[in-house]
């Protein structure tokens, strides 16, 4: 089975992000970066696949030089390869998606395992433009049906489970209030919720032999895509200030207010 | 005159699901300032019970899609219809809550039409073409005014932003929209597991209550103040981490996003992880026993103290005001 797993470079999430004074973008000094947390459940996945049904698990992240920095992680985990689209400058959902439907092309993977959003911009579409345009099965937001305390887990057994003629996946979903079971034909795309798994580390070894693991270099322009924003980011603002709030001395007190003052119970 | 055409929502259950009025509003909204009118669209096997219960609630007219294979959704099978509607309609905005459903569907829609689009609008501003989303970024750490460069947009909508749209307005003319046939899915579904919990989901509720450290474990009083106010029970990632409370519960900038009229954080110390997920509540309340908490910074009303004294005083307040 070859899977194709996607790993974007984005803010560390415990880093405070600040909004620039002229709202043109977010502060960049003292952030660190790191692969997307949805991004690395679906490294996770892709490599527990791998193990139990054999196939190989290559890696793609679309961005400037850093982040190869991304891909050697993913390889250290244990992908074999990488592929590195080179693209400076600001992406949409639209231009991930062309990107990377390109990139299957290229690849003919049987299964696409992505985030199921990025935490940055948090719109959570390119999983669902590559299906569409792929033409292919989407069983988004991927769960685990046992808990993440289990002992599948502990043996790192794979959420995601292929039938035994090895031509559709069955995908926990977690939606409103329950849990939805599809029954996803290969190919497909499939993008993880929290829930699916917890990622390994990077062992050692591991890091030491992602050293050597070739990273593919490939351009927009090279794949033949226009990656011109359809989505544009006009101003960014930080979130309305909240007012200074008040301690209370006791229960009865905050319990007046609520009633009272912020009239919400 | 353009048209903002809202896709309805309808439950395993066969009920409309409520995010779906929300959704309305939010169209009724766009097409005010798009100067363009509202249309819905319900997909079942049978909409005509749902088109019922929509067709006072604002829109001009409610296309009806029947079908056998609507039975149950699945977004290779819906995508394709929401999208010959559109087109037939001439659609220029098509847009629905950001449930579940909402997420899954909505780009697989925008990607048949090529059309672009913002995720979790919280506000629509512009006039006419010149439409502006608001929308969230970095778990609500930023917000950004976007503009959608395509000549179709689409987008979802978060339904804590936006009130329920109100019954009571002229009906709305019911009209069968028959889809061309479409290839079959190379999706079936199998089953849906409703999980049974008598609470309100944790992103639509109008009270959280959640649990952080503080709780060592016992949720006990955090869920038993939730169920006095009919709220929904959330939690830290600490929490969820420890294997105290099922990870679902997580609130934060990789767990859910909640906007609430009252949020009230239990023993939570306020890691700018959660603060993302929560921030954006009308009304925080704190307790916590450490004043230094950076919880406190963001609460409208902050208790120092442990919260299995505040919580069953609290509780006890509430019940005996009803």
């Amino acid at each position: 089975m070859k899977i194709l797993v996607t790993a974007k470079r984005v803010e560390d999430p415990e880093s405070k992000i600040k909004v620039k004074a002229d709202g043109s973008g977010i502060v960049q000094e003292g952030l660190k970066y790191k692969m997307n947390p949805f991004d690395e459940i679906a490294v996770e996945e892709g490599l527990r696949l791998t193990a139990k049904h054999g196939g190989e698990v290559v890696v793609v992240s679309i961005g400037p030089k850093d982040v190869q920095e991304q891909l050697r992680h993913a390889l250290a985990m244990g992908a074999a390869r990488a592929v590195w689209v080179n693209h400076p400058g600001p992406l949409d959902p639209m231009g991930a998606a062309g990107l990377l439907q390109k990139v299957v092309e290229k690849e003919k993977p049987d299964l696409c395992i992505l985030g199921k959003q990025s935490i940055d911009d948090d719109q959570g579409q390119t999983g669902q433009y590559l299906a569409e345009w792929l033409g292919w099965s989407q069983g988004t937001f991927a769960s685990k049906l046992d808990s993440l305390e289990s002992e599948a887990e502990k043996a790192k057994a794979p959420a995601i489970e292929l039938s035994a003629d090895g031509k559709t996946l069955q995908v926990v979903r977690e939606v409103d209030s329950g849990l939805a079971t599809l029954a996803c034909s290969l190919p497909a795309v499939v993008t993880t919720d929290l829930r699916l798994n917890q990622p390994r580390y990077a062992s050692l070894p591991g890091i030491m032999k992602a050293k050597n693991k070739p990273i593919e270099e490939l351009t927009p322009a090279g794949l033949g895509v226009d990656v011109g924003l359809q989505v544009e980011v006009l101003r960014m603002s930080p979130p309305p200030p909240r007012k200074a709030g008040v301690k209370v001395g006791d229960v009865q007190e905050l319990f007046q207010k609520l009633k009272n003052e912020a009239k919400v119970l | 005159m353009s048209i903002v055409l809202i896709v309805a929502e309808r439950q395993p259950d066969g009920q409309l699901r409520k995010a779906t009025l929300h959704a309305a509003a939010a169209g009724a909204d766009l097409a005010a300032k798009a100067g363009a009118e509202l249309h819905l669209a319900i997909l079942a096997e049978d909409p005509a019970p749902l088109a019922e219960r929509l067709k006072d609630c604002g829109a001009k007219v409610i296309h009806t899609l029947a079908s056998p294979s609507f039975a149950h959704y699945l977004a290779e099978t819906y995508a394709p219809a929401v999208a010959e509607l559109a087109k037939s309609v001439g659609a220029s905005f098509v847009g629905a809550a950001a449930t579940a459903q909402g997420r899954d569907l909505l780009p697989r829609v925008a990607a048949r039409l090529r059309a672009a689009m913002a995720s979790d609008v919280v506000g629509f501003s512009g006039a006419g073409t010149d439409i502006v989303f608001t929308r969230p970024m970095w778990a609500g750490a930023v917000i950004s005014d976007v503009k959608l460069k395509t000549a179709i947009k689409a987008f979802t909508i978060r339904a804590t932003e936006f009130p329920a749209a109100p019954a009571g307005k002229a009906p709305a003319e019911v009209t069968a929209f028959s889809a061309p046939a479409a290839p079959a899915s190379p999706t079936r579904f199998v089953d849906f597991k409703e999980v049974k919990s008598a609470r309100p989901e944790l992103t639509e509720a109008r009270i959280v209550v959640s649990g952080g450290r503080g709780t060592k474990g016992d949720f006990k009083e955090v869920e038993a103040l939730a169920d006095e106010l009919g709220a929904a029970v959330g939690a830290s990632r600490a929490a969820c981490d420890a294997g105290w409370v099922p990870n679902d519960w997580q609130v934060g900038q990789t767990g859910k996003v909640v906007a609430p009229q009252l949020y009230v954080a239990a023993g939570i110390s306020g890691a700018i992880q959660h603060l993302a997920g929560m921030k954006g509540s009308k009304v925080i309340v704190a307790i916590n026993k450490d004043p230094e908490a950076p919880i406190f910074q963001v609460a409208d009303y902050g208790i120092v103290g442990d919260l299995f004294k505040v919580l069953p005083e609290l509780r006890a307040a509430i019940h005996g005001a009803k």
